[in-house]
């Protein structure tokens, strides 16, 4: 679709586990600040009133 | 396949007399060359008007949704497919249809066609591997083969995969088919080059909702482009919004595609959305080992959970 595969990303954490909760975001939010801004299927057409 | 006429009407004739349908849907000709339309036959007399040639790729699957009656149906490899796919997902009962079975040597494309004359085309004349084109001032002959619409090249379920009769000898099935070459091209593009290849291709999409209409899966009471409570996709022009619609489509279609071509084939700027439900029919070979409407008794993928089900992406 356009999608970088590292700006989705899928992962199983427990409630339980919160330490690996902050890992994975932590993580997730580098490698999405890595990529930069999306650019593909953001609207460009101005909105109408 | 030309022959076939004979036997699809006593067939349908034998149904309709003895009582066992209230109608048989086939194939009447068209108004214009190479576009039949679909004829429902309700009683002895109305089928004479049946007809059978390389027109008939419109998927006839696609008027039975919720019906209650008893119907006899005419289904080529794909329509039986999908018939299959609509008694997995309660659309229709299987005992309340007689499947005809008819096996398929393609459909011709008539865009492709068209695109090879200069001025209308009025007439074209069919045998069994060739077809004359005849026109203002012209008159060709092409080999069958050559026209065919890109799935029915491709396709290797000829032969219907359900039927209750058969209106001829079943045909050979085509093995050896690359069926993915066009999705592993755009498999390997980077994301940005997919991203401008799908704008190019859909751009000059009209938003005319017929590869909806045509596709027999898609039977929604309201698609979620036609909502307006919430709106899911916006219903301009924008291309955002003619892309979501697009992959969207895709998604809903996702192991129940049969490659019918039906929604290519409707499409009045000749846009190959096929692409898309093509990808994942490819993934759902690729990681489920399925093919969609081969067995009523068999659950599709998306409702059924393996312990072996592909989990890669998750980290
Ligand atoms: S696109 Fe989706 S919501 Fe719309 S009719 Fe098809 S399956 Fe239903
Ligand atoms: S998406 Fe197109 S090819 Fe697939 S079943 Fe629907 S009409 Fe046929
Ligand atoms: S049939 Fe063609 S123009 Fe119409 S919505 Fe589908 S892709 Fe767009």
């Amino acid at each position: 679709m356009g999608i970088e595969p590292d700006r989705l990303q899928f992962s199983w954490v427990s409630s339980a586990e919160a330490t690996k909760f902050v890992q994975v975001v932590t993580e997730v939010t580098r490698a999405i600040k890595d990529l930069g801004p999306n650019k593909n299927l953001v609207k460009t057409m101005p909105k109408v009133a | 396949m030309l022959s076939y006429i004979d036997k699809i009407k006593e067939i349908s004739i034998r149904l309709l007399k003895e009582c066992r349908v209230e109608m048989v849907i086939g194939f009447r000709k068209g108004t214009v060359p190479m576009m039949n339309e679909p004829h429902f036959a309700k009683s002895p007399e109305d089928v004479e008007n049946f007809v059978w040639d390389s027109n008939c790729g419109i998927n006839l699957c696609n008027y039975l949704t919720n019906r209650g009656e008893k119907i006899g149906i005419l289904a080529k490899g794909c329509d039986s497919r999908n018939i299959v796919t609509h008694i997995i997902e309660n659309k229709i009962k299987r005992d309340q249809l007689v499947i005809i079975g008819v096996p398929c040597k393609g459909m011709i494309d008539k865009r492709k066609i068209s695109a090879m004359f200069e001025g209308e085309i009025g007439e074209v004349i069919e045998n069994e591997n060739n077809i004359t084109v005849k026109g203002d001032g012209f008159e060709k002959t092409l080999n069958k083969k050559d026209v065919l619409q890109q799935n029915c090249a491709i396709c290797i379920h000829r032969n219907p995969v359900i039927h209750d009769e058969l209106v001829g000898d079943l045909v050979e099935e085509q093995i050896d088919v690359d069926r993915y070459e066009d999705v592993r091209e755009i498999e390997a593009l980077a994301p940005q080059e997919k991203a401008t290849h799908f704008e190019k291709l859909l751009e000059p999409c009209i938003r005319c909702y017929a590869c909806r209409n045509a596709c027999p899966l898609c039977y929604c009471p309201t698609c979620f482009t036609d909502e307006s409570r919430p709106q899911w996709v916006g219903k301009g022009q924008d291309p955002t919004d003619v892309s979501t619609f697009h992959f969207l489509r895709a998604y809903h279609c996702a192991g129940r595609c049969t490659d019918c071509g039906a929604c290519e084939r409707s499409c009045p700027v000749g846009i190959n959305m096929r692409v898309f439900t093509k990808k994942l029919e490819k993934d759902c070979l690729e990681l489920f080992e399925w093919e969609a409407g081969l067995d009523p008794d068999v659950r599709p993928p998306l409702d059924t959970y393996r312990p072996g089900d592909p989990d890669e992406f998750i980290k």
